[in-house]
């Protein structure tokens, strides 16, 4: 007869291995995902140039195409998953998520800005990905503002409590409207090419990243995940209410602060650098919290394993469903997300 | 003494909520806050486990300022039961073991799962241990919630309406658990209560708050007639049925 905490400790074990394994399945979709598309690659091809063994011609489709996309789809995922999960603790809400508060909307102004005024005008062509803005550094700097303007929004009402956690989820409906209506005005004006521009970018599209935005991505990633984990026990402390977390020595207001930051400026760059990607920061940490609960020890690392799955195959199905074509991978990820978080809503349960 | 409250004074946005209120409690010993609502109980509870932090006054615990020591130092002495607990995903083990989150530094050590399981047999919890607190009742989950309390091996633990919304049954086990902890661990509990009925027969101090600061406070002395009808604002009377103290509202319920 084994005591209790020999139980709870096999059943915490349950959970660590289903992690490894959805990491795992990370692994082996990257191989497919590098070795699917038009150029016909074999799967030992792939593993061959991987290993440093390639031709000129699979070096290239590896190394300058596949690989920084897969890589990107996988990073993102996990930034905008993770940055999901800690916004709904802190923020003690189901539907909380740096973009449920406005964030993409706030760099898609950028964006429209941008275009505009700042001149990354578009390349007059008929060709979708002409239109294509022209100075990307620009505009990824310009959508980033314009992401953490909203951020900073957010910070100030949040601030001492102004407006409370509960109902921050609405003054997030608030900010997006605001931004949109922006945007609309901006796009207005506008001739119908930088328009198309301005439409274009809000795609998100895992083509966009090279090495070196893949490299800012992964560490703005990298840091924000050590944080997140690092406050884990914070985290559970909150979630049995804001007291029972302060009784327990949680610096609540801090931590909120900070977490409702971090979160933000993952989303930021992850969305300046590759578009507007929805549902992921929504859908990924609720499937991690069916798969192994609410506790955060695994719930972080959950919602990293499921983020990268995610977005990874909704880029792979968005490349392959109609190749030669490419679906914008914000729209797959609706599709699939949608329908999958309505599906965990009837299921019922609470937080 | 193990808590002595000196003279705390707290108000929300200028208006006042408490003031001058000072009393002491030794180990071993349970003493209920009573008074209408809104007559500030909760806040002086928020305010001896310093989840609010008084305008003035002192609170000390074995002799130690609480404005000089961390928060994680104080909720290794003081452990706060909310009148609610948020329900997630977390199963009644895992509740528990956040009571040792003052102790735990990355991970948790084995020690820290033999006291969880101490606890959860001591509350006759153990077959619940891996259920989830959705699936609790509301007298489950409140001993759930007692039982995380005392996982923070605390000296004070400071209870907001413990018998709230339980049946007759589960409101005699809550005060019996209290009353046993308090005395076997030798530690000193703070209640908020309502049901001055179950207070009397469970509590060894008393204090009686009425508009913000204190009415009368010590032992069973300080609950007469007078006492309660004024702190109240209802006509009392108390009398003894087998023994066992009772006070009856003597005002028409039917006017």
């Amino acid at each position: 007869m084994l005591n209790t905490w020999e139980k709870y400790l096999e059943y915490t074990r349950t959970k660590i291995i289903i992690i490894i394994i959805i990491s795992l399945l990370i692994f082996l979709i990257s191989i497919y995902a590098i070795n699917a598309g038009s150029s016909g690659l074999s799967v030992r091809e792939v593993l061959m140039t991987l290993l440093g063994r390639g031709d000129n011609r699979t070096n290239i489709i590896v190394w300058n195409i596949r690989l920084p996309r897969v890589l990107s789809a996988i990073v993102a995922g996990i930034g905008l998953s993770i940055a999901g999960c800690v916004t709904q603790t802190i923020l003690r809400n189901p539907l909380a998520s740096p973009f449920t508060l406005g964030i993409s909307q706030g760099a898609a102004f950028g964006v429209a800005l941008a275009v505009t005024i700042l001149g990354t005008d578009a390349i007059h062509s008929t060709s979708i990905d002409a239109a294509m803005v022209n100075n990307p550094y620009l505009t990824t700097l310009c959508a980033f503002i314009g992401a953490m303007s909203a951020t900073m929004i957010i910070m100030a009402l949040s601030k001492r409590g102004r407006v409370s956690p509960e109902s921050m989820v609405l003054a997030g409906v608030a900010i997006s409207s605001l931004f949109s209506a922006m945007t609309t005005v901006v796009q207005y004006f506008a001739d119908e090419l930088d328009v198309s521009a301005m439409v274009f970018w809000t795609f998100g599209d895992m083509g966009r990243a090279n090495w070196r935005d893949l490299k800012i991505m992964t560490l703005v990633v990298l840091l924000s995940g050590i944080y997140f984990l690092i406050n884990r026990w914070n985290y559970n402390a909150l979630a049995g209410g804001e007291e029972m977390a302060k009784s327990l020595g949680v610096p609540v207001e801090r931590l909120r602060v900070i977490s409702m930051f971090i979160a933000s400026l993952v989303t930021s760059v992850i969305v300046s650098f590759l578009g507007v990607i929805g549902f992921i920061c929504l859908v990924g940490p609720h499937i991690a919290k069916r798969l192994v609960g609410s506790d955060h020890r695994f719930l972080i690392s959950g919602s990293i394993a499921i983020g990268g799955v995610l977005l990874l195959l909704a880029d792979t199905f968005a490349r392959t469903i109609i190749a030669p074509v490419v679906l914008p991978v914000g729209a797959v990820t609706s599709f699939i997300g949608a329908p999958l978080f309505l599906y965990l809503l009837t299921k019922g349960y609470k937080r | 003494m193990i808590l002595k409250v000196d003279g705390i004074e707290f108000s929300y946005n200028s208006h006042p909520v408490l003031s001058n209120i000072s009393f002491e409690v030794n180990r071993g010993e349970i003493l209920s806050i009573l008074g209408n609502n809104g007559a500030g109980k909760t806040t002086l509870l928020k305010c001896i486990s310093r989840i609010l932090k008084p305008v003035r006054g002192v609170v000390f615990v074995d002799g130690k300022s609480l404005s000089d020591i961390s928060a994680t130092e104080i909720a290794r002495k003081i452990s706060y039961v909310p009148q609610r607990q948020d329900v997630s995903r977390f199963t009644v083990f895992d509740t528990v073991l956040l009571g040792r989150k003052p102790y735990i530094r990355w991970d948790v050590s084995k020690k820290d799962l033999l006291i969880v399981e101490e606890i959860l047999d001591r509350l006759g919890l153990k077959t619940l241990a891996l259920k989830y607190l959705d699936q609790l009742s509301g007298g489950e989950l409140q001993k759930v919630s007692i039982a995380r309390a005392l996982a923070q091996d605390p000296e004070i633990l400071l209870l907001d309406e413990p018998t709230n919304n339980l049946d007759l049954k589960n409101q005699i086990e809550a005060i019996r658990i209290i009353r046993d902890i308090t005395r076997s661990g030798n530690i000193a509990s703070i209640v908020v209560i309502h049901d001055l009925n179950l207070a009397m027969r469970f509590s060894d101090k008393f204090l009686l708050l009425k508009e913000n600061t204190i009415f009368a406070y010590g032992d069973m002395e300080v609950m007469t007639p007078e006492n309660i009808s004024s702190v109240y604002g209802v006509k009392v009377t108390v009398e003894k049925i087998n023994g066992i103290p009772v006070v009856i509202p003597l005002e028409d319920v039917l006017l």
